[in-house]
């Protein structure tokens, strides 16, 4: 279990910078994030853009502006849950909640922090309407163990680096592996590509192009797959396992079961310092809104700043708090 | 006006909007929605980077072929058609005049 002044919930660049300004009132956080990395979107989806609005940088790549903010922060030494979503909150105590991740780690702080973004990412699931029967039943998004997948036969779909990468992991430990893209290129690295077209040449791998699974079959586990191909038409192909890999988009997912006033997909908060209907629990960045609200990197290190004055008054009420600037004394002073 | 084109967006009930689309602000289709407040996310921001704004193009206009990034963004996508783009990438200009597209479905 672990003990915390605030829990912040998403590790993104303005649960990043929060840490910063929490700090600098003597205020201990954790992260907890459903990504295995801290950065958020930054890290996900765009590392290698540059992002032209963040005050003082002319431009900076989102990756090192991630790299930045965990150099930012270090003094004031965060922990981090990664690779856990935030499931549960549970009131345990008067100014005391307990936050319950996915793998059942346990962080108990007076004040929640929501960074969550546009939410946690999570696998895409194709659109095949009896794709949820089959979950964990041949039916994998994520490859825990290639080791369940040997002498399987297995179909993959997606045209990116994963897919790529498991066809030709799977290629070796497989009985069957069949490749299913909607293209006939591929975006992922180019010596994955030419890999995977050599296994397709050699026989090792079956590649189907310009086509999708459209159904799934099969009685209490999967047993074949539904085939639209726009060359020879619907087929059907026996599996053991179809493994759809298109990436991760981010879904509300738990924060909307939290009793938290929720408005078009974000969290009510009052911009005096960002709290919500929830006393204790506030948020910040992307996932709050209000009206005016810019959904900017920018906004929400401003959002961040003030909410950890307003959480520290909270957690101390009775202590008077006096703002100091680290052009006095830089950081130190403050750790 | 010189610089305001007709386009109309089927939203995903079906639901036809003609809209005001600026072509003097660097506007592309994504922007446009979200200005009218269609349900569009442009999770990215714009970079082709997620596919939120999937839509499909139903006027016979001629647009500029997909790039590699578009055609990639496409993969991670759903219900994808020949007539599939990413509205972030359809820049608002006085030829698109007339544009009619639907919303793709959201996964």
């Amino acid at each position: 279990m672990i003990q915390t002044d605030i829990a912040i919930i998403g590790a993104g660049p303005v649960g990043l910078f929060t840490v910063f300004e929490a700090g600098l009132l003597k205020l201990k956080c954790h992260l907890i994030d459903a990504l295995p990395q801290p950065g958020g979107q930054l890290s996900e989806i765009y590392p290698k853009k540059p992002i032209y609005d963040i005050p003082g940088f002319p431009s900076i790549l989102a990756g090192e502006l991630v790299d930045n903010l965990m150099e930012q922060i270090e003094p004031f030494k965060p922990g981090f849950t990664l690779g856990e979503r935030a499931e549960t909150i549970e009131k345990i105590g008067d100014k005391l909640y307990e936050i319950t991740t996915s793998k059942g780690s346990k962080i108990q702080a007076p004040v929640i922090a929501i960074a969550g973004g546009l939410g946690s990412f999570e696998p895409r699931k194709p659109p095949i309407s009896n794709i949820a029967e089959f979950e964990d039943k041949g039916v994998e998004y994520i490859i825990k163990d290639p080791e369940i997948y040997r002498d399987k036969k297995i179909v993959v779909a997606g045209g990116g680096d994963s897919a790529l990468d498991w066809t030709i992991i799977l290629a070796t430990i497989a009985s069957e592996v069949t490749l299913v893209h909607r293209r006939t290129s591929f975006r992922g690295a180019l010596d994955s590509v030419d890999k995977v077209m050599d296994l397709a040449k050699e026989g090792k791998i079956n590649l189907i192009t310009e086509a999708q699974v459209v159904g799934l079959e099969g009685q209490d586990r999967l047993s074949s797959v539904h085939i639209k191909d726009k060359n020879k038409g619907d087929y059907s192909i026996d599996v053991d396992h179809f493994i759809p890999l298109f990436g991760l988009s981010p879904k509300l997912g738990p924060i909307g079961e939290w009793d938290l006033e929720i408005e078009k997909n974000a969290i009510v908060v009052d911009t005096k310092d960002y709290s919500t209907n929830i006393p204790g629990i506030y948020a910040i960045g992307d996932i709050n809104t209000y009206d005016g609200k810019l959904k900017l990197i920018l906004c929400g290190f401003h959002e961040g700043t003030l909410m950890v004055q307003s959480a520290f008054k909270y957690i101390y009420p009775e202590q008077k708090l006096s703002f100091k600037y680290t052009t006095v004394a830089g950081v130190n002073g403050f750790e | 006006m010189d610089d305001i084109i007709k386009i109309t967006v089927i939203d995903r009930e079906d639901v036809p909007h003609e809209l005001d689309a600026p072509t003097d602000m660097a506007m592309n289709l994504m922007e446009v929605c979200r200005s009218y407040e269609l349900p569009v996310e442009g999770i990215c921001g714009g970079m082709a980077l997620c596919a939120s704004c999937h839509c499909y193009v139903m006027s016979d206009h001629e647009l500029h072929e997909a790039s590699d990034d578009e055609e990639n963004m496409l993969d991670q996508a759903f219900f994808v058609e020949d007539n599939s783009r990413l509205g972030c990438q359809i820049q608002m200009k006085n030829e698109l005049d007339g544009l009619v597209v639907k919303l793709a479905p959201v996964d």
